[in-house]
């Protein structure tokens, strides 16, 4: 555990460090405009006079200001104390009911994210088993599902709202359908690979059995899938996120993280924007390690753990 | 008892048409196997002798001759499982204890649960691995997990057991033994085996008769009865008589250009 420890928090405080080096230059004009014009002396006066200078040389010019670039309410780039102070305040000390918490909107769209996680899943699963077993399927299924990961989710997902609000469906299922738009693709891929996985040795054995074809899938395919399937599980659920998180973008930012991505975009609230950023990649990476949990107990379980 | 053969090929012939066209695997091959023999097959790569294995469990459609199983066609004897084929590698499923691998085809047979138990016992205790049935393929050696996937073989009874190359990927002292385990069980079952191999020694030590074949195409050039006596220690691969049935088994693979 120790072996492993030291090069993780070696490598997490090298990219606070660069982090926070970079907050100076990036904040310097704001800082500096600040500065002088509460009464301080910098180098060069006068905003315009600075406008075009870079911002690193203004940072080695004047070494007062580099503490005013790490508090500003509005950087263009949040010190990491900013955004983990935004992340405590906006998760630990606001009612989960409240607009202004994360949990509230972590939950709006995680929910989305089960929800199309689950529907791509399945989908992905019938898929895969159609297409290992009808050539048909084969070469009719598998283009189709190739071209709908060519088009930019950006670009479908404001049609997929629209269409089906027109329909009245709207909140939760337009985003779970686009999240699983987006998680069933590894799934299909994964699971193809899976089902096909068994060597010719394998299927022969089984044939010398004269066992049929519903015997191969439940006792040899799908038992070698497995590991294919919890691999795919694990790409799809973080594809599923960033689907629902998509889906909340055209709906006019009301709830969900992705709102709150929007809204601090629309208010230049660049604390809330990183704040939520490290909400979304905190939330997929608790989601990746609950299913590698899920995963290491089943194998476990199945004996394959040699 | 009139002896009717088991495994009867008349002029089978197989030729797989590949991109650099056909290739003839099997030519002319004529062979009677009787109820109860122990049959090598021997020869270099590409003889086919694993192809005629193949034919016998109708893994392989032959081209031309005729061929039965049992009195039926192969195919109708897959149907029948009138006989268990054991792999070059054991192909345990790694999702299954020892106990579950054998009990597979049990299961896809359809015995009842408590013959399944009883079977299994009985095929574990024959390959000597009596208390080894919870342990997952992982947990047991090469050999340990060759003689398993014999057992999941033996475990529905067929008369007949196909072996293609079972030991060849072992060490030769693990395969020594086996060998010897081998024809122990095979005076416990009387099964009817046919065995192939590119080992000359184990060819000679195992079996009751030899097939000799050479590729190019894949053909039969000598079947020698083999004269050693049923019951063989293993220092019987050092006395005269043994060295002679190798020498014409050398003999036979050489007349077959097989060392081209």
């Amino acid at each position: 555990m120790r072996r492993v420890l030291l090069p993780v928090l070696s490598v997490v405080a090298v990219i606070v460090a660069l982090w926070y080096l970079a907050c100076v230059p990036m904040n310097m004009h704001t800082a500096l405009t600040e500065a002088e014009r509460a009464g301080a002396v910098v180098s060069p006066t006068g905003a315009k006079a600075r406008r075009d200078l870079s911002a690193i040389g203004l940072a080695l010019r004047n070494p007062a200001q580099w503490a005013d670039t790490l508090t500003q309410a509005k950087p263009r780039l949040p010190a990491p104390h900013q955004v983990l102070v935004e992340l405590w305040d906006t998760t630990v000390n606001k009612k989960i009911t409240s607009k202004r918490s994360l949990v509230f909107h972590g939950w709006v769209t995680l929910s989305a994210t089960l929800l199309g996680f689950a529907i791509g899943t399945l989908a992905g699963i019938v898929l895969a088993i159609g297409i290992v077993h009808s050539r048909a399927m084969d070469m009719s299924v598998m283009p189709w599902a190739i071209a709908s990961q060519t088009i930019p989710i950006l670009a479908i997902a404001p049609m997929i709202i629209v269409v089906l609000n027109s329909l009245g469906v709207q909140g939760l299922i337009p985003k779970a359908i686009i999240s699983a738009y987006l998680s069933f693709f590894p799934v299909v891929v994964g699971m193809v690979k899976g089902l096909r996985s068994p060597a010719g040795m394998q299927l022969d054995l089984l044939s010398t059995y004269h066992a049929s074809r519903a015997q191969v899938f439940w006792l040899l395919r799908l038992p070698a899938s497995v590991p294919y399937l919890f691999a795919s599980l694990k790409v799809g659920i973080a594809a599923s996120l960033i689907g629902a998180i998509v889906g909340e973008l055209p709906t006019g930012a009301v709830r969900g993280l992705g709102a709150r991505l929007l809204s601090g975009s629309y208010y230049g609230q660049t604390i809330q924007i990183w704040s939520a950023l490290f909400a979304t990649a905190i939330l997929a990476a608790v989601l990746v390690a609950l299913i590698a949990g899920v995963e290491r107990l089943t194998l476990k379980r199945m004996g394959m753990n040699g | 008892m009139p002896q009717t053969p088991v495994i009867e090929a008349k002029n089978l012939d197989l030729t797989f048409q590949t991109n650099d066209g056909p290739v003839q695997a099997l030519s002319d091959i004529s062979l009677e196997i009787r109820a109860g023999e122990f049959v090598s097959f021997i020869g270099p790569s590409g003889c086919g002798k694993t192809t005629f294995l193949r034919c016998v469990a109708a893994l392989e459609t032959p081209t031309g001759g005729s061929l039965s199983v049992n009195g039926m066609t192969p195919e109708a004897a897959r149907q029948a499982r009138a006989y268990g084929y054991v792999f070059q590698a054991a192909g345990l499923y790694p999702w299954r204890t020892i106990a579950g691998n054998i009990r597979l085809p049990l299961e896809i047979m359809g015995f009842s649960k408590a013959e399944q138990l009883s079977r299994v016992d009985k095929v574990l205790d024959l390959v000597d691995l009596t208390g080894f049935g919870g342990k997952y393929p992982w947990q047991l050696s090469g050999g340990m997990q060759q003689r398993a996937s014999i057992a999941r073989a033996l475990s529905f009874d067929a008369d007949i057991l196909l072996m293609d190359e079972p030991f060849g990927a072992l060490d030769e002292i693990v395969r020594d033994h086996l060998n010897e385990e081998l024809l122990k069980l095979w005076a416990r079952t009387g099964k009817t085996i046919g065995f192939v191999t590119h080992s000359i020694p184990e060819a000679v030590y195992l079996s009751s008769k030899i097939v000799v074949m050479s590729p190019r195409p894949g053909r039969i050039t000598d079947v020698i009865d083999n004269p050693l006596p049923r019951e063989r220690p293993l220092d019987i691969r050092d006395t005269p008589e043994f060295l002679a049935v190798a020498h014409r088994v050398r003999e036979g693979l050489r007349a077959g250009h097989a060392y081209d």
